[in-house]
Parts: structure tokens; C-alpha cells; sequence
């Protein structure tokens, strides 16, 4: 099977089937990881971009090495060191980098939608790493990659997305994603925090944190937005994390081997408890490496066979 | 300058007509409406067999963008995109650069809209200076000057004390008050309708209380004053619950909408297209009911277009980014014709909507087809089937949400003062 779009751009858009066939990919993938030689020929002679117009330690590096393994070139831009900051509009910068012909551009923008404006007007793949508050598809990916490969499988999981839903990109993609693949999905956060008719998507909604997460399998924690967050949207951090940080009080409440996920960057302390982060339930390292692997086979799967 | 307009059906909902007759324009002025006109000599006919003769329509909400933003559009191209959808009048909105808040911002656009010489020009000046919400503008110098009706439009009167003040003191010189309702912090950052799709597509929401609850305000500061107050594109149920309920208790409201907010809902948005980004927003299923039984109930009184130009450095961005508006001169009636073809209005209701009742909200002078009247027509073709293509738009700007549609019925003659303006009678 082949993977039959031009563009990644939400886990929404995806079937079944496409996510089992991405997630199969970088299962095999993942193991170039661990060789001596990191790096094999399939992507000798592709260039990739990364274009980023915010902040990013984890994806651009996952996406740069997962390039770099597969022998791409990665080309990363980063808007305060480029044209952007003189004023290019995204159009224009896409149009520029087109003329030199990558065969795939990443991006990463703070405005939901950007990359489906990329998608509409490049000839190029385009995959979306993060867009707004709308989705982050690489994310959800590799957290289903690395339920799988802890889990067998995501039928019938309980899973609890707890924190800031309203703001968050990785709750989207994984609320798709999840609930496409058999999870049962409950979703956690003050009022404030939870998006209107989220309930539609196939989820429960809940207000306390210990009902959301009794007898889970998973927690996947999200870091609070500070960067998107509005005026008054809760009183204070303090506040927020009396009610709301895993804690190793509250995990006794899920499953006994219950797995406890978070995108990263954590905030410590806020939503979730240092020795929580790294502690034995923790699997947040692993959604990391997988991270590479899922990104890999993206590449190979959009650029592989071109 | 002779013009005979023969077998035309003559739809005049301002003295209740619907029946075929002829009319002779002579000069500027309607000399003559009578069951059939014989040929008079040195006038040029149009033989409107099957098509529809109105009073000239009016667009009582547009913004020409002049002075200030004239790459965006016009007195002269809006104007002329004017005629091009069947409208001899236009009132056109404050939020130019500098603001129309003084006699010679006023003076300008209807100088501007006498050279232009297509359609007639209204002026809506500022409530407050600069629209900054803070401080009256001088209404009796605007109106002395030409403007017809006062609004903040872009912007709500946020302070409900200036409100207050803006009605009472228009209405003791009889100007009408178009009200923008949006309450700031309830629609504060928001990018579109907030719902599942806003949910969905991680775009900020604008609640519908956001214009509910100014709508209410003003309804209630209308009535407890005993003023007058219009409100400005309605997009909500909730809305038009509120001015429902107002025109029952007696209270002076008068309401609008556009056609966007009965033809469109946010489920257009997905795809994160910028020709459907305005304020307000494109909202549910149950609101476009909700618009489409209040223009059929009688509480929402005129449909206008909102035209809101803009070019492609305000469009072409990221959505969050994007200007708020879409143009309309030219596909409103168009639009609209889809209320007639599926029998939620007359074909008389609706150029009542679109032609009698602005008038009336304005206090311009109605168009109507009777001995005597300015000839101001507008001829419809409601059989004609056309496919909205921007490019061939006479407005300067592109941002139109219905790029593509096949549409039913359009206008096919403009008359203004006398003049034909538009025509497509070949």
C-alpha cells in the first residue's frame, strides 16, 4: 500500500488505514535508530525544509534528524533569522522557497491553517508540524506508535487528555486519531479550557481530574499554552496545578501499569509532577524516539517512491 | 432624453403594483405609467418582456473606502459596482482614513460621488470622533453637510452612556443610528463563529452572545429613551429574537442583514479560505433559519450587502491575519433572489427589503414608480442564470464568498436620475 496524498496536514484527513500503514512504516524504520551507522540511502538526493515560524527544540530536531537518517538534505529556516523578519508574508516566502525546488517542506506556524495555505499553492508535499490550535498530525502519530508498541494495540484503551484542550493542537490530533482507532478518549480541563461542542467529536468530557483519570490506561498530559492563553482564562498557575498537575497521588487512581504521556515541553510542577515525569509509569522518552521514527517514515512515504 | 420601458411586469411594493404596464421616462423624472405606452418619437425602448421593473434598489450598507484606501476600492468603482448589481443608491459607511466624522470628509465623498455620476451616494458619518467611542462627532454639521445617518460600523459604541447620548441627540435632529453590535470582550481575539467548527478547526470563536447582548442593549436604550435605533447586519437567532420582541412591545428598532448571513454558515470556513472571514461571522444552520423566518416575519426589515472591499495584502495571509470583510454590490440581489425561489419572501417583499424599507430607514427619498418620481429603476431578470466570476467584477476587490456560484436572476437594466447606468439589454 501506498500512501496516496501529497500532504500531511491533519489526523482528521487520515483513515484507518493510512494510520496503520504510517505507524507500520516507522515501526521498521525505527530500528536505522539503532544501528552503529545511523543513515541509509532511500532519501539520497531529496531536500526538505523545515520552516518555522515559532519556537521548537523537539520536532525541528526530530524532523532534521529523521531527514538525515534517511539521507535527505534538511534545510532549516528559522523566521528571525530569515526574510519573515523583514516582512515576507507566508506566501511569498513559500513562493521563493518553491523556486528551488525541496521536495518537501515542514512548517510550523502559530496561525491554524497555515500549512493547508502551503498545501493549496505549492506543487511540493507539505507536512504540518503544529499549526495554530488547529493540529500537530506528527505528534499524534507517535503517541499512537508508542501506545502500540507498549499496548499491541489502541482498540478499546481508556485514555485521559488532561489540561488545556481549548488551546491545544496535540489534544486535536490525538482526539482524531485515537477515537479512529478504537480508543475511548475522555477529555479534562476547567470550563474555560474545554472548546464548545468538543463533546461531538465522540468524547466524554470531565471537570475533575480524578474522575477523568480513574481506572485510565493512559494519561497524556498537555502543557499549558502560556503563550496562547487570554486574559483571566484561570486565576493563577497555583491555582491550576492544585487541581490539575499529576501528581503521584492522583496516578494511583488510573490502572495499575497505566502509561503517562506528555508532548513536551513539560512546565514542572504545573501540570505535572517532576518524579511523575520520569518516574516508572513514564513513557514520555519513548514518544520521543518514536517521534524520529514516525517522522521518517512520513518522508519516506511522501518522497520515498517519487 | 427619452426612455420607454415596454411590457415590463412592475413589481412596486411602495404603492402595492404588480401588474404589466409601460413607462416613459422623460428627462430625469417618470412622466408616464399606463397599461401600454405607444412609441414616442426620439425615445429609446426597451422591450422588457418577462423581466421584472422595480424601484431603484438601495444598499443602505457599504463601505467605499474613499478617502484613504482607494487601492481597495472607489467612490467611482464602487459606485459603479453599484449600478452593476441593480442599485441606484448606496449609503456608504464612516470607517475611511481620515474618518467621515466632519463636514469635509462629507463634502469630499458626495463631490466624489457627483463626478462619478452612476449611483446616488448617502453618506453614514461617525457616531464618535475618529470612531473611537469617546466623544460625540458634531451631527447637526454632518447632517447640514449631506450625511444621512450616523454609525460607528467596524466599531460598537462600547460605552453604553455615549449610547444613549448618540440616540437621544440624533433623534432630536432625525437622523437614524445604525448600530454595529459586538461586544468587545466576549469577541475578543475570535477569528470566526464559535462551534464545533471553530472547535474543529482551531480557529478563536466569537460567541453569538458577543452580538446578542449589544443587540439587546441598544433595544433597551432605544426603549427607555423612546430613540430609534437600527441594527446593522443581524447574524444571530438570538438577534432576531430580541428585535422581534422589541417591535412587539412597541420599541423604535429597525433591523438588517446580509445576504451572506442567510445563503452561508461556518461549515464554508473549512478550508481556511479568507473570502469567508467578516463580522460578524458566518454563523450555524440554526441562525440562517433563524435570519430567513425573521425577513419573512417582517422583523428584520432590509437586506444589505456590507460590501467590504479589501485587496490581497489583507486576504492573501494566514486566516488569524486576514481583514475582516467580503464585497457584495454586485451578487446581493442575486443572492437574495434564492429567499424568492424558494418561497420564503415575494418577489414585492423582497424589493421592499431591498429598496422601500431602506429608504424609509434612512429617510431618503423612496424610489417608486408613479407619475412624477425620479426616475430611479431597476430592471430584473429573474429567469437568468449566471455564474459569479470575480474577475469580471466592476469593484476593485476580489473578496467575494461566492466566486463560482451559478446564480438565478439578476439585474439587467439600472436607471439613475433618468440615465441608463447598466445595462445588459444588449
Amino acid at each position: 500500500m501506498e500512501l496516496s496524498k501529497k500532504d500531511i496536514l491533519d489526523i482528521g484527513d487520515l483513515s484507518v488505514e493510512e494510520i496503520n500503514l504510517i505507524l507500520d512504516t516507522a515501526e521498521s524504520l525505527k530500528e536505522i535508530s539503532t544501528r552503529k551507522i545511523k543513515k541509509v540511502p532511500t532519501l539520497r538526493g531529496k531536500t526538505i525544509i523545515n520552516l518555522f515560524y515559532e519556537a521548537s527544540t523537539r520536532t525541528r530536531t526530530s524532523f532534521e534528524i529523521a531527514a538525515k537518517r534517511l539521507s535527505a538534505d534538511a534545510v532549516n529556516i528559522s523566521t528571525s533569522t530569515s526574510s519573515v523578519a523583514k516582512g515576507e508574508t507566508l506566501i511569498d516566502t513559500a513562493k521563493t522557497l518553491e523556486s528551488m525546488s525541496p521536495d518537501i517542506i515542514i512548517i510550523r506556524h502559530s496561525a491554524s491553517g497555515a500549512p493547508h495555505i502551503l498545501a493549496r499553492l505549492l506543487q511540493q508535499s507539505v507536512i504540518n508540524a503544529g499549526d495554530g490550535k488547529h493540529e500537530h498530525p506528527t505528534q499524534a502519530l507517535l503517541d499512537m506508535m508508542t501506545l502500540r508498541e507498549k499496548r499491541g494495540s489502541l482498540e478499546g484503551l481508556k485514555v485521559a487528555i488532561v489540561g488545556d484542550i481549548a488551546h491545544s493542537r496535540v489534544a486535536r490530533s490525538n482526539i482524531h486519531g485515537l477515537t479512529k482507532m478504537g480508543a475511548e478518549v475522555a477529555l479534562c480541563g476547567p470550563v474555560v479550557m474545554m472548546p464548545r461542542h468538543i463533546e461531538k467529536l465522540g468524547v466524554t468530557v470531565h471537570h475533575s481530574m480524578e474522575d477523568a483519570i480513574r481506572g485510565v490506561d493512559v494519561i497524556m498530559m498537555l502543557r499549558i499554552q502560556f503563550e496562547r492563553q487570554g486574559t483571566n482564562t484561570f486565576p493563577s498557575m497555583r491555582e491550576y496545578s492544585k487541581y490539575y498537575c499529576l501528581t503521584g497521588d492522583r496516578i494511583r487512581l488510573a490502572h495499575d501499569d497505566v502509561l503517562v504521556m506528555h508532548p513536551g515541553p513539560i512546565n514542572r510542577g504545573i501540570e505535572i509532577a517532576p518524579d511523575v515525569a520520569y518516574g516508572p509509569y513514564s513513557v514520555i522518552l519513548n514518544q520521543v524516539t518514536n517521534g524520529v521514527a514516525v517522522r521518517m517514515a512520513l518522508l519516506y512515504l511522501l518522497a520515498g517512491g517519487k | 432624453m427619452k426612455i420607454l420601458l415596454k411590457g415590463g411586469r412592475i413589481v412596486d411594493p411602495s404603492q402595492n403594483i404588480d401588474s404589466t404596464m409601460d413607462i416613459l421616462i422623460e428627462g430625469d423624472t417618470i412622466s408616464r405609467i399606463e397599461n401600454t405606452i405607444d412609441p414616442v418619437a426620439g425615445a429609446q425602448v426597451f422591450d422588457l418582456k418577462d423581466k421584472v421593473v422595480s424601484p431603484g434598489l438601495i444598499d443602505m450598507h457599504t463601505h467605499l473606502r474613499e478617502p484613504g484606501f482607494e487601492y481597495k476600492e472607489t467612490i467611482r468603482t464602487g459606485s459603479e459596482a453599484a449600478v452593476a448589481g441593480g442599485f441606484t443608491a448606496i449609503a456608504c459607511m464612516a470607517n475611511t482614513e481620515p474618518v467621515n466624522d466632519n463636514r469635509s470628509i462629507t463634502e469630499f465623498i458626495l463631490k466624489q460621488a457627483r463626478l462619478a455620476d452612476m449611483a446616488h451616494v448617502y453618506p453614514v458619518a461617525a457616531v464618535s470622533k475618529g470612531l473611537k467611542g469617546k466623544t460625540l462627532a458634531e451631527f447637526g454639521e454632518l447632517k447640514d453637510a449631506g450625511a444621512v445617518a450616523l454609525s460607528d460600523d467596524g466599531n460598537p459604541v462600547e460605552d453604553s452612556g455615549l449610547m444613549k447620548n448618540a440616540l437621544e441627540y440624533a433623534y432630536s435632529l432625525g437622523m437614524p443610528v445604525i448600530s454595529h453590535c459586538e461586544d468587545k470582550g466576549l469577541a475578543s481575539g475570535g477569528v470566526m463563529n464559535e462551534g464545533l467548527v471553530s472547535t474543529l478547526l482551531g480557529l478563536q470563536g466569537i460567541p453569538n452572545i458577543a452580538e446578542d447582548i449589544m443587540t439587546s442593549r441598544d433595544i433597551a436604550i432605544a426603549g427607555y429613551t423612546g430613540t430609534s435605533v437600527h441594527i446593522s447586519h443581524v447574524s444571530t437567532a438570538g438577534s432576531v429574537r430580541a428585535v422581534r420582541e422589541a417591535k412587539k412591545m412597541g420599541i423604535k428598532v429597525t433591523a438588517e442583514t446580509a445576504p451572506h448571513y442567510f445563503a452561508l454558515t461556518d461549515d464554508a470556513l473549512k478550508g481556511y479560505s479568507t473570502d469567508f472571514k467578516m463580522y460578524p461571522p458566518l454563523r450555524s444552520r440554526e441562525d440562517t433559519e433563524a435570519i430567513m423566518a425573521g425577513l419573512q416575519d417582517g422583523t428584520i426589515d432590509a437586506i444589505a450587502s456590507d460590501h467590504a472591499p479589501h485587496s490581497t495584502i489583507e486576504k492573501d495571509v494566514e486566516f488569524d491575519y486576514a481583514a475582516n470583510g467580503i464585497i457584495g454590490l454586485e451578487t446581493s440581489l442575486s443572492v437574495s433572489m434564492k429567499l424568492v425561489d424558494e418561497g420564503i419572501l415575494s418577489l414585492g417583499q423582497l424589493i421592499e427589503k431591498m429598496s422601500t424599507n431602506p429608504a424609509a430607514i434612512l429617510k431618503i427619498p423612496k424610489d417608486t414608480l408613479q407619475k412624477g418620481a425620479t426616475a430611479n429603476i431597476t430592471v430584473i431578470d429573474t429567469h437568468k442564470v449566471w455564474t459569479v466570476d470575480s474577475e469580471r467584477f466592476r469593484s476593485k476587490s476580489r473578496n467575494t464568498p461566492f466566486q463560482g456560484w451559478q446564480l438565478k436572476g439578476k439585474a439587467v437594466l439600472t436607471i439613475v436620475s433618468g440615465k441608463v447606468k447598466y445595462s445588459e439589454m444588449g
